[in-house]
Order: structure tokens, then sequence, then C-alpha cells
């Protein structure tokens, strides 16, 4: 081989296309959000609701970078569970104090690193199937979590809680930490390793044959996906105030879905974390609506059922306009 | 050597390690009893990841993870046909298999006309499917088995063997047969070696791939009125544990999630290896979450040993 391939070509118009789709689906589900429930457009309850999005647009951030590589992780909920059980012992273990909060937070993050480390290495190093893999770790994870904690409960102290519920001035942390979140996903988006996911998830064998590393992007993106599981896993704790192994989850498919609402392929390559925060968001949005709608208390699941899947089939149909 | 690496060997001698294990452990594992159980489960498994081995082979990322939430519809339309009826047993299967064979089709449909990519489509219908067994069952289990249903697939039939293992083995014949010598069976390899290669050589590729998705959601069928007779009523959602099994059947079986290659003998052999080590894990006295830890560690040696992709060469 003297000569290397073509680099996959930048596919920047594209790109914005998929955002502004997802953003008008978003939008819809908003206004029909919005209509059903008028108190929506009050500061105080767009607060709460994305407060109680939050969780979902953390790991959806992160599985988007697994999906544009190429890959999936199905143990991004096994890992929210692992790492919600490990660090509301730890607190509780490590005796409650400031100290012991400061500990189980670099614990947590450290823990959902390390987990998502374990795939990348699993999948992309080892060259292992990722669906098949990473359902299999997720049984290792979700039994660790089990054998931590095996039914829910545990409380962390005041402090976490507070805090989390508290804010600088009138803005909520959760607003804050869904902004930060936001900006490092566009902060991300510039970056070189970035342009060279997508190239890798768009033409795997050509992006290796020109000289990109696909295996260490590949890891790094599941450390990624591993590490927004991990945040999302401390943001329930401060929901919920305590630890629950079996919240955990529901989470993987859900995020699954958040990212193809976002407009992301999965096959890889195209899409980008924008599409994939509004895809959680419009999530939300639905449950919202179908609670709001007032339905028979037993339609309710066809009617999300129904509604996601043409959400879902209705993106996939745009995007190729 | 190369033999040894062959995955029908590698899983049949997984077996044979796992009956030695078992057998070491808890005595009697192996006895003639134990496994006449242990293939009733195995059976199944076999019978669900049947339909998914067909719409992996057929490529084009394709996987069916609707499959559990049309194993519980299947379930529950078999009982309520049925109704504790022997009159009413056939019935009920062919009511079931119609109604999960339908949902199977649309899922066909939506992947083909509508090009969603096949893990939205079928998650989103599992979705849907989901909260219609809500609505018709208001959350509480519906329907009863027949019981001459139940008969035929707890207690022996011929030679100590119970009827549901003729069924499986049944089964298994006909789709080998039909995977390996008819035209449609060929036609799944062709798609799921290169589509567009098939597409030129005449092969009908849209047909073709509706078909194994319809085939998959009538084997979910087949499976919920199994699982129904075998325990006789079942929860709705009955089925979400049989999901990822399925697929690590197939898998472990030696047909590769990117499709083409691989077939149901494998996957026989895939059903028997994982419900061997599910009940090896069930027999030996340990915690739950050790199990379930276990078990995942020893599903990654698995997929160590002969679940690996070819390496990228420049």
């Amino acid at each position: 081989m003297t000569e290397a391939a073509a680099p996959a070509p930048e596919s920047r118009p594209p790109l914005r296309i998929r955002w502004a789709l997802a953003f008008v689906v978003f939008a819809v589900f908003f206004a029909v959000n919005a209509w059903l429930q008028p108190s929506l457009l009050t500061a105080r309850v767009l607060t709460s609701n994305l407060t109680s999005f939050l969780p979902l647009v953390l790991v959806a951030i992160g599985q988007t970078y697994v999906v544009l590589a190429g890959d999936i992780d199905l143990s991004a909920g096994a890992i929210i569970a692992l790492v919600n059980v490990s660090v509301v012992t730890l607190i509780e273990q490590a005796g409650g104090s400031g100290g012991a909060i400061a500990l189980g937070l670099a614990a947590g993050i450290a823990l959902g690193i390390l987990c998502g480390l374990l795939n990348g290495l699993l999948v992309a190093v080892l060259r292992l199937q990722a669906i098949v893999t990473t359902f299999a770790t997720s049984i290792v994870f979700g039994g660790i979590a089990l054998w931590i904690l095996p039914q829910a409960g545990g409380s962390v102290p005041q402090a976490y809680w507070r805090g989390y519920a508290g804010g600088l001035g009138p803005v909520k942390l959760t607003v804050i930490l869904f902004l930060v979140a936001l900006g490092t996903a566009i902060l991300f988006s510039r970056m070189r390793w970035y342009r060279h996911l997508l190239a890798i998830g768009g033409n795997r064998l050509g992006a290796f044959q020109s000289g990109l590393a696909v295996t260490r992007q590949r890891v790094i993106s599941y450390v990624l996906c591993g590490l927004f599981a991990a945040l999302a896993a401390l943001c329930l704790v401060g929901e919920t105030a305590s630890a629950d192994p079996l919240l955990g989850p529901s989470f993987t498919l859900t995020s699954i879905s958040a990212v193809v609402l976002g407009g992301t392929a999965l096959a890889g390559g195209r899409g980008g974390v924008i599409g994939s925060i509004l895809g959680a968001l419009t999530l939300g949005l639905i449950n919202n609506i179908v609670f709001f709608a007032k339905l028979p208390y037993v339609t309710q699941d066809l009617v999300k059922g129904l509604i996601i899947l043409a959400a879902l089939a209705g993106g996939i149909l745009g995007a190729r306009r | 050597m190369r033999l040894l690496r062959h995955p029908l060997v590698l899983a049949g001698l997984a077996i044979l390690a796992l009956l030695a294990i078992g057998e070491a452990v808890a005595p009697g594992f192996a006895g003639a009893g134990q496994l006449r159980s242990q293939f009733v489960i195995a059976a199944m498994l076999g019978v669900i990841a049947a339909g998914q081995n067909l719409v992996i082979l057929a490529g084009r990322e394709g996987i069916d993870l609707s499959v559990g939430a049309m194993l519980g519809l299947g379930a529950l339309v078999a009982g309520n046909v049925m109704d504790g009826d022997n009159a009413m047993i056939l019935a009920g299967l062919g009511a079931a298999v119609a109604v999960t064979g339908a949902f199977g089709l649309l899922n066909g449909l939506g992947i083909t006309i509508l090009r969603i990519p096949p893990l939205v489509m079928t998650l989103g219908m599992a979705g849907v499917i989901q909260g219609l067994l809500i609505i018709l069952t208001s959350g509480r289990p519906s329907g009863r088995a027949a019981p001459a249903l139940t008969r035929f697939i707890i207690d022996p039939l011929v030679a100590g063997i119970p009827g549901l293992v003729f069924v499986w083995a049944g089964l298994a014949v006909l789709l080998i047969w039909f995977l390996r010598r008819s035209r449609a069976g060929l036609n799944i390899y062709a798609i799921g070696t290169n589509q567009e290669a098939a597409r030129l050589s005449g092969v009908p590729v849209t047909a073709t791939r509706v078909l194994v998705f319809a085939l998959s959601g009538a084997f979910s069928g087949i499976t919920g009125f199994l699982i129904l007779g075998y325990t006789q009523s079942v929860f709705i959602g009955v089925g979400n544990a049989y999901v990822l099994p399925s697929i690590i059947a197939v898998v472990i079986g030696g047909t590769p999630l990117s499709g083409g290659t691989g077939g149901y003998t494998g996957t026989i052999a895939g059903a028997i290896l994982l419900t061997l080590l599910q009940s090896l894990l069930n027999a030996m006295a340990i915690e739950p979450f050790g199990r379930q830890i276990i078990f995942g560690l020893v599903l990654i040696g698995l997929m160590l040993i002969y679940g690996r992709q070819d390496r990228l060469r420049v």
C-alpha cells in the first residue's frame, strides 16, 4: 500500500439539515405540550421539565459518540445503575460529610469511565460484535450493581440533593448543567477528533487506510459514553436522593431512540449530538403529552408507542429528502 | 485445528463441558430427568431464535427487537382462543401465528418500503405491541392453555421425550431444509451476503426481506403459544426475557450479526448451550447477582473464542 485512500469527505451541509429536522419535530411536540398544559411556558415548569429530562439528555449525548463511530452501547443503562448504587453506598460508608460527597462524585465518574474503557477494549481492541458484547457487559455491570445493593434503598446526605436542587441566584443548577453539557457537545463537535469519528463511522476501512487511529477513536467514544452515563447517574442520585439498581436499564433503549430521533444514522458517520439532545427532549415531551392529554390510563402506552414509532419513521423519511 | 475453530464444534464441546461441570457440581445434572426439562426450555428459546436467525442471516443490520413483545401477543391470542379447551389447540396456534406474522409483516414493510433501520423499526414496534397488550389485558393475565397442550409439552411422549422436543426437531429439519435447499432460503443468504449482487441476479430482494421479518413474527407467536402451554397462563411482559438471548443464541451458534453466513444448526447448539449455562448457574449455590456476573463473563468469553471480527487491513 503506497497511496492512502481518499479521506472521507466532510459532510457539513447534510449535518445541519438533520439537526434542523430534529428541531422542527421538537418544536411541534413542544407546541402540542404547551397547548395541553398552558403552565409549561412558565419558568418554574420549564425548569422542572428540564430537570427530569436531564439524565436522558446526558446518556443520549454519550450514546451519540458511540453510534457516530458505527458502534452501539447496550450497557449505558447498566452503567447508570452501577454508578448510581456505588456512589450512594460509598458516600454512606465514608460518613456522609462534604468530603465523602466529593469522593463519591469522583469515584462515580471514574467508575463510568472504567466501564466505558472496558467496553471499548472488548469491542474495538478485541474486535467483538458491539451489540452482543455490550449486552454481555450490561449483564455483568447490572450483576455488580445488585451485588453492591440488592434492592432500592440507601440515602445521600441532605447536602447532596439540596445542592442539586439549588442554583446560582435564580438559575437552577440543573439548567446550568444542561447548558454546560450543550456547550461541551458543541465544543467537541468543532474538534478534530470528532471529524475523525464521523469519518470512521462513515467508512471504517477507508478511515483506517487513510491513517486515522480507528481503534483509539472507538475506545474514546465508549469512554465518553461511560462518562456521560455516570453523569446521568449522579443527576439521578440528586433527583431521588437514594439508590436503585433497577433504575438504569430502561435508559439504554430510550437513549438509542433519542439518538435516532435526533437524526443520527445507526450505521454511523452521519448525525450529531445536538440532534440527540433535541431527540431526548422530544421523548420527554411525548411523555408529558400522553399524560396531559388525559387519555384513559390503559391506552397511554399504546399512544406513546405509536407517537414514538411515527416520530422515528417520520424523522428518517424526512432526513432523506 | 480448523475443525476445532468451527462454531458448531466449539458449541458442542462447550455443551459437553457444561454437562460435565454440572454433573460434578450437582450430581444428576446430566441425568435423563434433568436433561428432559432442559430440552423443553431450550426448545422454546430455539424456536424464537429461529426467526431471529432468519432476520440476521438476511443481513443489512437485520435484527428483530420486537420478538419479545410478539411472543407476549402470541401467548395472549392463543390463550384467549383456546381458553382451556382441548378442541381449540390448533385454532389457538393458528390465530397466534396469524396475528404475530401480520405484525412481523408490518416490520418488514416498514424496513423495506419506508427504509427504516431494522433496530429502530422493531424497537418502535415492540413499544406499540406492549401498549396494545396493556389495553387488551388491562395488565392482568388473560387466557388459559388447553390441558392437553400442557401435557404434550411437559410429559414424555415417546421414549421419555416430551412432545415439544419432537416439535422442535421437526421444525429444525424443516428450517434447515428451507435454508439449504429451497429457492427462498438461498435467496436469504444471497441478500445477506451482497444485496446489490443479489438484486442484479434477479433475487426478489424486497419480498425476501419482508418474508424473514414475517417469519420472525410467526416464530415468536409459536413460541408464545408454547410458553403458554408450558406455564398455563402468562403475564404480558413474559417475552422481554427472550429478546437478547434469542440474538445471543444465534451469534454463539456461528451466525454473525453481519449476516450472509451461518445457519440454524449452530443456533440449535447455541440455544442448548445458553439454557444449560443458565441452569448450571442456578444449580450452583451462589447468590443471584453472582450468577448474573458469571453469565455475562461467560458470554464475553464465548465471544472471545469465536465471535471476533476481521482485523482492518491496509
